[in-house]
């Protein structure tokens, strides 16, 4: 793919990235949330926040699979998309949800194993959202790399999240985070050097 | 200032059926063509089905006594909101399941095995259980263990006038209920998310207060399958899952019963159950709860303190005198 076909997918890709949160303002605007709007609020943005962080990490994969490396020109739209969603996610838990009942926000984030994870996750997203740009990314250098690991910590927070706060914890209830599990375990693998290994191992 | 001593729904308030679905047609029409634009959006995308639940359906009853001395005040939840957003698992276990997945179910004809310590058992038909002639009205607080509420006008029997027909024995110390469990109407039995059938219980002197009752409704209408038709349990002072659905089974017991919940996490869900802001779910506060009522659809201000024993506490607070209710959750 020639370099300029990335530049001139992205405003489109940005469109794409953008729909759910249309979506949902269409949904909001139409009171088409059903009977636990803000319920539906916190899942739908929630979903999007971690489907956009395992989107994020999938580039790295998806680009040795293909040898198209100019994908990772898409990687920082998406990681900040779901920083975006993540922080609507929040933003619609702390406004619409808490509203009216704020002094729970601390005891919530201190008591609450799957609120202390989630938060932790997002304020994890913070420094890397902060550190996203050229200048930034010039100046940190190799720290630069190394700071933005913790997307992998932020993506295993967020399905553990999703994980603790169905009701059960167990069977039926938990299928579909377990879903988002595996996909990031399956993302995790394909960053191991897999190529490397079969190699030493033919030459062994 | 409005009140609402009287704020049922008048049948002149209730949106026209043909109206109604012609909204919800148009709105589809107009929403459904953005989600295509992202693929694998369909997960989320029945937001609308979710309230095109059917408008009040169901045989009206009539000479049903109201209003109850123990009438909630606050503003209630729609009948679309009641039929549409529930919890009944052998359907399903997500909220509009339940609306959806139960029309196959057949409530009619029911009848209920009454078993165990009391000198007269044997099985009855619902029609003798509650008597149509004894309907009362109950405008109760539904307190769900999830931390969400409603407020719903029940049509039944008080709970103690069916058992004390039954002349339960002093080996009776509690009451065991077992929820209808039939694989080819229920598909959500397919799943192994409970230990099928669903079992519920209260101790001898909780069934027997004034507050528990047996439904067969709720807004003057039979109860719609999603709602636990035909029959079921309501025990406005405990966690909405107290409340055994579509019952077979009342059995009067000497030991206390196993009960679904509680033998699925028991950690999670005690036998007692009653709603206590004082003790949290081990994953999620129980100090508040959000309300569905009056306008659903409202974004804000939903979030109101949840009360110990639900509000009911001058009620029913003296059947728990000296126990520890930290401990007996």
């Amino acid at each position: 793919m020639r370099t300029d076909a990335i530049a001139r997918t992205k405003p489109f890709v940005f469109l794409a990235c953008l729909a759910p949160f249309l979506w949902l303002a269409w949904d909001v605007w139409q009171q088409t949330l059903g009977t636990d709007p803000v319920a539906q609020l916190e899942h739908r943005s929630g979903d999007w926040a971690l489907r956009f962080l395992l989107v994020t990490l999938a580039v790295t994969p998806l680009r040795r699979l293909t040898g198209v490396n100019a994908l990772v020109r898409y990687r920082r739209m998406l990681g900040l998309f779901a920083f975006f969603y993540a922080t609507l996610h929040l933003t619609i838990y702390l406004v619409v949800d808490l509203g009216g009942f704020w002094s729970e926000l601390f005891v919530e984030i201190v008591k609450r194993p799957y609120i202390t994870v989630g938060f932790t996750a997002w304020l994890l997203l913070v420094p890397l959202a902060l550190t996203s740009t050229k200048g930034m990314i010039r100046r940190l250098g190799r720290r630069w790399q190394l700071l933005h690991r913790l997307v992998y910590v932020c993506a295993l927070l967020g399905v553990l999240h999703f994980l603790w706060l169905v009701k059960s914890g167990e069977k039926i209830a938990v299928r579909e985070p377990l879903v988002y599990l595996a996909i990031f375990v399956v993302l995790m693998l394909a960053r191991l050097p897999w190529a490397r290994w079969t190699a030493a191992l033919r030459k062994a | 200032m409005p009140r609402f001593d009287d704020i049922r729904i008048a049948p002149s308030d209730i949106t026209d059926e043909a109206v109604y679905r012609d909204r919800r047609r148009w709105l589809k029409a107009l929403g459904y063509g953005l989600p295509l634009l992202v693929a694998g959006c369909g997960s989320n995308g029945d937001a609308d089905a979710k309230t095109a639940a059917a408008p009040p359906t169901g045989k009206a009853f009539d000479n049903v006594k109201r209003p109850s001395p123990y009438d909630a005040t606050d503003p209630q939840t729609s009948w679309r909101d009641a039929t549409s957003y529930n919890n009944y698992y052998e359907f399903g276990t997500d909220k509009d399941d339940p609306a959806k997945h139960s029309g196959k179910f057949k409530p009619q004809p029911w009848s209920v095995e009454i078993a165990g310590h009391a000198e007269v058992t044997g099985t009855f038909a619902l029609e003798d259980l509650v008597k149509p002639t004894d309907l009362v009205e109950r405008i109760y607080r539904h307190r769900c263990v999830e931390a969400w509420s409603m407020v719903i006008p029940w049509v039944g029997v008080p709970l103690a006038d069916v058992l004390a027909r039954f002349k339960p024995t002093s080996r009776a110390k509690y009451v065991a209920f077992t929820t209808v469990a039939r694989r080819d109407e229920m598909p959500g039995l397919a799943y192994g998310v409970l230990d099928w059938p669903y079992r519920e219980g209260l101790r001898i002197d909780e069934a027997m207060h004034p507050l528990a009752m047996l439904a067969v409704g709720l807004y003057g209408r039979e109860l719609p399958n999603q709602n636990g038709a035909p029959l079921r349990l309501v025990v406005p002072w405990k966690y909405g899952f107290k409340g055994a659905k579509s019952i077979v089974r009342i059995e009067f017991t000497e030991r206390q019963p196993p009960t679904s919940w509680n033998m699925a996490g028991p950690r999670e869900y005690g036998f007692y159950s009653n709603v206590n802001p004082a003790v949290d779910h081990p994953r999620w506060s129980q100090r508040t709860e959000r309300r569905i009522a009056g306008d659903g659809s409202s974004l804000f201000g939903n979030r109101v303190a949840t009360l110990p024993f639900n509000g009911y506490a001058d009620q029913v607070a003296s059947l728990y005198a000296g126990m520890d209710l930290k401990a007996n959750y």
